[in-house]
C-alpha cells in the first residue's frame, strides 16, 4: 500500500505530534507514505475567504504535484487540507470555466491536472484499506480501562467525505475499540472546536472548546481523541484561558494515531506525546 | 376481421374533398400563430375545398360548423388544427360522425402544446403550423374507414388495499349492487386510520366512525374480502382482467373461526412476547393473535415465524415441526378452526375494473440522525404516539416515556420530518401540521404537559382546519417557527440536565433557542410504499417522480390512470387526509360504476393485423409484444394478433422483417405521406 | 432602557442587483430556493454570537441589502464547519455563500479596521503567496501585533510554552519553487480568457 503524503503546514508546526505518531504507526501496518515533493499550503479556510480562484489554484498545484509524482492516491491527515483538496476537486468538476483557468495557470509551470487523484484521510485508509482486524492483530498493549471520547470535528466528515456518516461517524470508534479502549458515546463528535476563532475571537471560539471538554469530562472520558491538528490545539492549548473564563476542565486531547502507537507498544516520547500540555495518563495495566 | 377494419388498403385514385379548420383557442394559439394566414395557406393545397379559422372549434357552434360544412361542401375528410388530441380528438371525431362521415376520416393537428405554447416567434410558429397542417392534409387523404369495437365489461371490481380508501370504495360499489373483491395484505382491513384514536379537525373518535364501515365490509353480501392476500399477476385489458391472488396461510380456517380468541389465552406462551406491528412495536403479542379488538374479519392469525409449532426448513422457509403442545388447538376444540396444514394458495379471479388503494408508509425517522430517533429512547414517532393516546393501545391510553410509566412534563413536536427536505422527501405531506396539532391537543389533554410545535409553515387548508389551529393557540400550545437543527441529550445549563435538548432558531423572535423537553415527537411525512414500483408495474400504471401513483390528469382525471379501467384512490396517489381520501375513493367507485353500467368499452381501432400471405412465420414479433397479444397459429404457420389485447403500440410493426404487420391509422402509406407533407418546404 | 433605534428599511437602502449577482456565482445559485426555515441557524455553532443569523443573511442577500450583509459580523464568525450546508433542506451551500460574502467584504473594504478575522485571512494569504507555506508562529505573532497589540504580551506565555514543547517557531518555512507558485498566481490574476465563472 503506497500513498502520496500531504502533511500540510500544521503537521510541521503545532501539529508535529500528529506526524510523529502517524508515520511510525502506518509504517508498522505496512502502509508506505511518500511525502509530496515541494508541496505548498492548501490554503485552508482563509484563502477561500479572499479569492476563490487563487485558493483553487493553490490547492490544485498540490494535486498536480501528486499526479507528476505518479501517486494513485493522496493522503491528507489534516482535516482542513483534506477538505480543501477535496473541495477543489469538486469545484473544478462543477465549474468548467474555473477548471480551464486553473489548468491554464498550472500549465505556465508545466504542471498538469489530467486525472482525479483521490484524496483520503488516514481514518478512511486505516478502516477500509488496512482493516480493523489487521489493526487489532498489532495491538500488544491494549488500552483497556481507558475511556476515550472520539472527536471527529467538522471538516473531516462534512461535506464531502463519503467514507463515514456525516451526522454520526463511527470509523474512529471502531478503531479505538480495536485498540481495547472504551468508547464514550457523546453527541458532540462532529461539533465545531472553534477553528481559528479561538485566536481571533476568543469569546466565541473558546466557548466551543470549553463545552467540548466539559461534556467529554462529564461523560467520564479520560481523554479526547482527535483527527485534526487544529482541534487538538484548541482543546489542548487554552486550558488556562478556559479556566480563567469559565472553570477548569483539564482533560488530555491526543491524536488517535498516538493512541494507536501506544497500543502497538511504541514508547510515548516517539509518538510526540510529550508535546501536549495536558499529559495523557494510562490506567495501570490490569493483570489479564 | 369481423368489423372490416384493415382490409381496405387501396389508395384513392382521386383526391377526396378535404375541409380544414384552424382554432384560435382564444389567444392560446392565436396569440402566437397567425391563424388567418394558416387558413389561407392550407386553402391553396390540393384537395382542400374549404379552409377556415375559428375562435373555439371545440365549442358547440364549432362542432356544428363542421357538421354543416360536411353537408354543404360535400366534404369527405376533415382536419382540425388545435390542441392536443388527448383533449378533443374524441369531440371532433364525434362531430365528423354526426356529419355523416366515418369518424376516422378525420385527423387532428396539435398546434397548441406542440407549437404556440412552446414558441415565441410569431413568424416561425406560423410557419411550423403551416407545415404540420400540410402533413395532416397529405395523411388524411389516405385515411381508410375504420370501426370501433365494443367489448363487454365484467361487472366485478377488484379493490387492492383495505384502508379507509379501499373500504369506502368497496361499500359504495357494493351498495350500488355491484360485486367487489377486496384484497388486503394484512390480516385485517382498516389501514392507518385503524391505529388512530381521534381524527382532526373535529376530533371524532376514529374507531367510532371506522369500525362500523369495517364490519359492513365484512358482512356485505356483495363484497368478497380476501385478507392476508396479495395480487401477484394481472393479465387482460379493461373490462376483462384476469388477476392472480396469492393467499398467505394464516393457519386458521376463516369460515370456522368465530373470533372467540380462546386460543390466544391458551397459547403456550403465557405472556405476549413478540413485537406487535399494529402497535408500532410499543406492545407485544403472542404467535396467535388478532391485531386489535375490532379487526375485520374477526379471525385470528398464527405467525409462523415465532410459533413454536414451526421450524426453519432447508430453504429458510418455515415448516411445521409439530413440536408444540398445541394448547391452542385444544382450546379451539370442536370449532376446529386451527389448521397447521394450510399452504400458500393462488387463486385466479376475473374482474372488469380495478381500484388501487394501497396507501402510504410513514417516513423512517432513522434516516435523519440529527433528530436522534433510535438513539434517544424518548424520541417517538407520531404513529407511536397515536397508539399511546388510544385507549385500546399498548399503554391503555397513557402518554408515557419509553420507561412505560413516567408522564412527560414538556413535549416538543417537530414538524416536517422527512417532508419539504431535498435530502429525503421534497414534498409537503399535507397532513402533518394538522395531525401534529391533534397530537399536541391530545398530549396536553392526557398529561397537562407544556407542548411545543416546531414548524416551518403551518398549513391548514381545509374546512375547519384554521379554526382548529386557533383552538390550539387558545389552549396555550407553543408554536415556534423554525425547523429544528438537532435533538441531543447534551445539557449546557442546569435546567437541561437529564432532558432532551432541542436547538432551533425561533425565526419569528429572531433568536436561536435551546429548549429542554422530556419527550420529542417526530411528525414523520407520508411517502410511497416501498413496493410501489412493483405494484405500479403489476397494474401497468405510472408513478410521478416522487413515486406516488400518477393520475391521468391532475385536475380533470384525478382518479384515472393511463391504464383504462384501473383507478387509484387515497394516499397511494399522494399525501392526503381522510376527508380527501374518502372523496377520492367515492370518485374512483363512480368511475368504475360508470364503466360497468355502460356495459361495454369501445376500443380504438388503431390495432395491428398480420397480412397472412406475407407472414413468413418467423415468430420474431411474438416475444416483443408487451401485451402478449400475438399468438402463433401452428396449423397455418402464421402469427395472429388478438385485436382485443392489442394496444396499438406498433412495436411488432417495426420489428417484422418481412413487413407483413400493418397497423390501422398508421399504415405505411399514411405515415410516409405525412412525412412527405411535413418536409415539403415551400 | 436601551437607546431606541430606527429599524425600518427604505428601498434606497437596497443595492438592486446585489442578490442576483451573488446568486449567479457557481455554488451560490440555490440561495434562490431558501424557505427561511432556520435549520442553518439551528445547527450553526456560532449563530449565538451573530448579529444576523445565517438564515437572516440569506434573506438579506436575496433582498439586496448589501451594506447590511457585508458589514455583518456573521460572515466572519462563520467557522466553515459546514453543519448548515449538510443540513439545509434546500441544499443551499451556505458555507460557500459565506465565503463569497467574505471575499466581497474584503474587496469592498467593508469590515472594521482592527477586526482580527479578515486581517488573519489576508495575512495568511500574503504569507502563502510569498512563501508557499504557513509558519504558524510568525502568522499569529503578526496578527496580534496588528489587531491587539496590547494583548500580544498576554499571549507570550502561551507562545513560550508552545516553544518549550517544540510547537512554536518564528522561522519562516518556504517551498523550493516559489517562482512557480508566483507564476501560477499571476496567471490566475490575468483577465480570464474563458471567464472564471464570476461576474
Ligand atoms: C400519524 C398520522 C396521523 C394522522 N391523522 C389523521 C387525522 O387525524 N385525520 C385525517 O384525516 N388524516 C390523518 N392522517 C392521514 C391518514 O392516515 C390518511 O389520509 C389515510 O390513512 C389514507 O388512507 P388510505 O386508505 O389511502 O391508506 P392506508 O391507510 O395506508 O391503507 C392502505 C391499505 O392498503 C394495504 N396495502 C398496501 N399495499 C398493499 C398491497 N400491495 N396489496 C394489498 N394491500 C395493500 C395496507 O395494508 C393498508 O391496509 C394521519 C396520518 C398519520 C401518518
Ligand atoms: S437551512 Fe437552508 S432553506 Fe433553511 S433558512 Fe437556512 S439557507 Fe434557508
Ligand atoms: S459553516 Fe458557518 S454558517 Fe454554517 S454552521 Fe458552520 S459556522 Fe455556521
Amino acid at each position: 500500500m503506497k500513498y502520496g503524503y500531504f502533511p500540510g503546514c500544521s503537521l510541521k508546526g503545532t501539529g508535529r505530534a500528529y506526524e510523529e505518531s502517524l508515520l511510525p504507526v502506518l509504517r508498522h501496518l505496512g502502509v508506505e507514505l511518500v511525502e509530496l515533493e515541494d508541496w505548498n499550503c492548501c490554503g485552508a479556510t482563509a484563502y477561500m475567504a479572499v479569492d476563490e480562484g487563487k485558493a483553487c489554484a493553490l490547492a490544485a498545484r498540490n494535486l498536480a504535484l501528486a499526479e507528476r509524482g505518479g501517486f494513485q492516491q493522496l493522503m491528507a491527515p489534516c482535516s482542513a487540507c483534506y477538505l480543501v483538496l477535496n473541495k477543489t476537486q469538486h469545484y473544478l468538476d462543477e465549474s468548467p470555466a474555473m477548471r480551464r483557468k486553473v489548468e491554464g495557470a498550472l500549465g505556465t509551470v508545466s504542471l498538469k491536472l489530467s486525472r482525479q487523484t483521490p484524496v483520503r484521510h488516514p481514518l478512511d485508509v486505516l478502516l477500509h484499506d488496512v482493516g480493523v482486524e489487521a489493526i487489532r492483530q498489532k495491538v500488544t498493549r491494549p488500552l483497556s480501562g481507558l475511556r476515550v471520547a472520539p472527536y471527529y470535528g467538522c471538516q473531516v466528515v462534512r461535506p464531502y467525505a463519503t467514507f463515514d456518516d456525516q451526522a454520526n461517524p463511527t470509523s474512529m470508534d471502531q478503531l479505538l475499540k480495536a485498540l481495547g479502549a472504551e468508547v464514550v458515546d457523546w453527541p458532540l463528535k462532529t461539533k465545531c472546536c472553534g477553528g481559528s476563532l479561538t485566536g481571533t475571537l476568543p469569546v466565541a471560539g473558546l466557548r466551543l472548546a470549553y463545552l467540548l471538554l466539559k461534556e467529554a469530562k462529564k461523560r467520564g472520558a479520560d481523554a479526547i481523541a482527535t483527527v485534526c491538528p487544529l482541534c487538538q490545539f484548541n482543546l489542548d492549548a487554552y486550558h488556562d484561558k478556559i479556566a480563567a473564563r469559565w472553570e477548569p476542565v483539564r482533560l488530555p486531547t491526543v491524536y488517535f494515531t498516538q493512541l494507536m502507537g501506544l497500543a502497538f507498544g511504541m514508547p510515548a516520547h516517539t509518538l510526540g506525546l510529550q508535546r501536549g500540555f495536558v499529559p495523557l495518563e494510562l490506567p495501570a495495566p490490569t493483570a489479564a | 376481421m369481423a368489423n372490416g377494419n384493415g382490409n381496405n388498403r387501396t389508395s384513392p385514385e382521386r383526391r377526396p374533398r378535404i375541409g380544414f379548420y384552424v382554432c384560435h383557442c382564444g389567444v392560446n394559439i392565436a396569440g402566437t400563430v397567425d391563424c388567418a394566414e394558416v387558413a389561407r395557406y392550407v386553402g391553396t393545397l390540393p384537395g382542400v375545398v374549404l379552409s377556415r379559422d375559428y375562435k373555439y372549434m371545440c365549442s358547440d357552434p364549432g362542432q356544428e360548423l363542421i357538421q354543416k360544412d360536411i353537408a354543404e361542401y360535400k366534404l369527405e375528410r376533415v382536419v382540425v388544427a388545435s390542441c392536443s388530441p388527448l383533449l378533443h380528438e374524441h369531440t371532433f371525431r364525434t362531430a365528423v360522425e354526426k356529419g355523416g362521415l366515418n369518424p376516422f376520416f378525420f385527423h387532428m393537428v396539435n398546434i397548441r402544446e406542440h407549437n404556440s405554447w412552446v414558441h415565441t416567434d410569431r413568424a416561425e410558429a406560423t410557419a411550423k403550423a403551416r407545415d404540420l397542417a400540410r402533413a395532416a392534409i397529405e395523411r388524411v387523404a389516405r385515411h381508410k374507414p375504420l370501426e370501433t369495437k365494443r367489448v363487454p365489461i365484467k361487472p366485478v371490481t377488484l379493490i387492492v388495499g383495505g384502508g379507509i380508501a379501499g373500504i369506502h370504495a368497496a361499500l359504495t360499489l357494493a351498495n350500488a349492487g355491484k360485486q367487489v373483491i377486496l384484497v388486503e395484505r394484512e390480516p385485517t382491513i382498516g389501514g392507518h386510520m385503524a391505529k388512530f384514536d381521534k381524527t382532526f379537525p373535529t376530533l371524532d373518535c376514529a374507531a367510532c366512525i371506522l369500525t362500523p364501515k369495517m364490519s359492513a365490509v365484512g358482512a356485505h353480501p356483495n363484497i368478497r374480502l380476501l385478507t392476508y392476500s396479495e395480487v401477484v399477476k394481472v393479465d387482460g385489458f379493461v373490462g376483462n382482467y384476469k388477476v392472480t391472488i396469492r393467499r398467505k396461510p394464516r393457519y386458521i380456517d376463516e369460515e370456522k373461526c368465530v373470533g372467540c380468541q380462546d386460543c390466544i389465552s391458551a397459547c403456550v406462551f403465557k405472556q405476549p412476547k413478540f413485537t406487535d406491528e399494529f402497535n408500532e412495536g410499543l406492545g407485544k403479542r403472542k404467535p396467535v393473535y388478532i391485531p386489535f379488538p375490532q379487526a375485520t374479519p374477526q379471525v385470528v392469525a398464527i405467525d409462523s415465524n415465532v410459533c413454536l409449532n414451526f421450524r426453519n426448513g432447508p430453504d429458510g422457509s418455515r415448516v411445521v415441526s409439530d413440536k408444540c403442545k398445541k394448547t391452542c388447538v385444544e382450546a379451539c376444540g370442536d370449532r376446529n378452526a386451527i389448521d397447521f396444514t394450510q399452504k400458500e394458495r393462488f387463486e385466479e379471479i376475473e374482474v372488469g375494473t380495478i381500484i388501487v388503494a394501497t396507501g402510504f408508509q410513514a417516513f423512517d425517522a432513522k434516516r435523519l440522525p440529527a433528530y436522534g430517533y433510535g438513539r434517544y429512547p424518548n424520541v417517538f414517532t407520531a404513529l407511536e404516539v397515536e397508539r399511546m393516546v388510544n385507549a385500546s393501545g399498548p399503554t391503555g391510553g397513557h402518554v408515557v416515556l419509553r420507561d412505560g410509566k413516567t408522564e412527560p412534563k414538556t413535549v416538543g413536536i417537530i414538524h416536517c420530518v422527512g417532508s419539504r427536505d431535498k435530502k429525503t422527501n421534497r414534498w409537503c405531506s399535507r397532513v402533518c401540521c394538522m395531525y401534529s396539532m391533534k397530537l399536541a391537543h391530545l398530549i396536553k389533554e392526557h398529561t397537562h404537559a407544556e407542548v411545543y410545535n416546531f414548524y416551518i409553515d403551518i398549513r391548514t387548508p381545509g374546512k375547519g382546519y384554521e379554526e382548529f389551529y386557533n383552538q390550539l393557540l387558545d389552549e396555550g400550545v407553543h408554536f415556534v417557527r423554525g425547523r429544528v437543527g438537532e435533538v441531543t441529550d447534551w445539557a449546557i445549563t442546569p435546567e437541561e440536565e437529564g432532558k432532551l435538548v432541542i436547538r432551533v432558531e425561533d425565526t419569528l423572535a429572531g433568536v436561536v433557542r435551546r429548549i429542554p423537553v422530556d419527550m420529542v415527537v417526530l411528525a414523520t411525512g407520508l411517502e410511497p410504499r416501498s413496493d410501489a414500483q412493483e405494484v405500479r408495474r403489476l397494474f401497468n400504471m405510472s408513478c410521478g417522480s416522487e413515486g406516488f401513483f400518477l393520475e391521468r390528469h391532475p385536475k380533470l382525471a384525478p382518479v384515472s390512470t393511463f391504464n383504462d379501467g384501473v383507478y387509484i384512490a387515497g394516499a397511494c396517489q399522494g399525501p392526503k387526509d381522510i376527508p380527501d381520501t374518502v372523496a377520492q375513493a367515492g370518485a374512483a367507485a363512480a368511475e368504475a360504476l360508470s364503466l360497468i353500467d355502460k356495459g361495454y368499452v369501445e376500443q380504438e381501432p388503431n390495432t395491428a393485423f398480420v397480412l397472412e400471405d406475407e407472414c413468413s412465420g418467423c415468430k420474431s414479433c411474438i416475444p416483443l409484444c408487451p401485451y402478449s397479444a400475438i399468438q402463433f397459429d401452428d396449423a397455418r404457420g402464421k402469427a395472429v394478433i388478438n385485436e382485443a389485447l392489442c394496444k396499438g403500440c406498433g412495436t411488432c410493426v417495426g420489428s417484422c422483417p418481412s413487413g407483413s404487420i400493418v397497423q390501422n391509422l398508421f399504415d405505411d402509406e399514411e405515415i410516409f405521406s405525412e412525412i412527405e407533407g411535413v418536409l415539403a418546404y415551400e | 432602557m436601551k437607546e431606541i433605534q430606527r429599524t425600518i428599511k427604505y428601498e434606497a437602502d437596497r443595492v438592486p442587483g446585489f442578490g442576483r449577482e451573488v446568486m449567479s456565482v457557481p455554488g451560490c445559485e440555490k440561495l434562490k430556493d431558501c424557505i427561511q426555515c432556520g435549520t442553518c441557524s439551528g445547527v450553526c455553532p456560532l449563530s449565538i454570537y451573530m448579529d444576523h443569523s445565517p438564515r437572516q443573511v440569506m434573506a438579506l442577500v436575496r433582498e439586496d441589502f448589501k451594506r447590511e450583509v457585508l458589514s455583518s459580523c456573521t460572515i466572519w464568525l462563520c467557522a466553515s464547519c459546514y453543519a448548515c450546508t449538510v443540513e439545509c433542506p434546500q441544499q443551499i451551500r451556505i458555507t460557500d455563500i459565506m465565503y463569497e460574502l467574505k471575499q466581497r467584504a474584503i474587496q469592498e473594504g467593508f469590515y472594521p479596521k482592527r477586526f482580527p478575522i479578515p486581517v488573519l485571512a489576508q495575512e495568511f494569504n500574503r504569507m502563502v503567496h510569498d512563501h508557499g507555506r504557513i509558519s504558524e508562529g510568525r502568522l499569529v505573532t503578526k496578527l496580534f501585533l496588528k489587531t491587539k497589540p496590547l494583548e500580544a504580551a498576554g499571549m507570550a506565555g502561551l507562545g513560550m510554552r508552545l516553544m518549550k514543547t517544540g510547537r512554536f517557531s518564528l522561522k519562516q518555512e518556504n517551498i523550493r519553487d516559489r517562482g512557480d507558485l508566483a507564476r501560477i498566481m499571476e496567471a490566475m490574476d490575468a483577465p480570464a480568457s474563458g471567464g472564471n465563472g464570476k461576474d
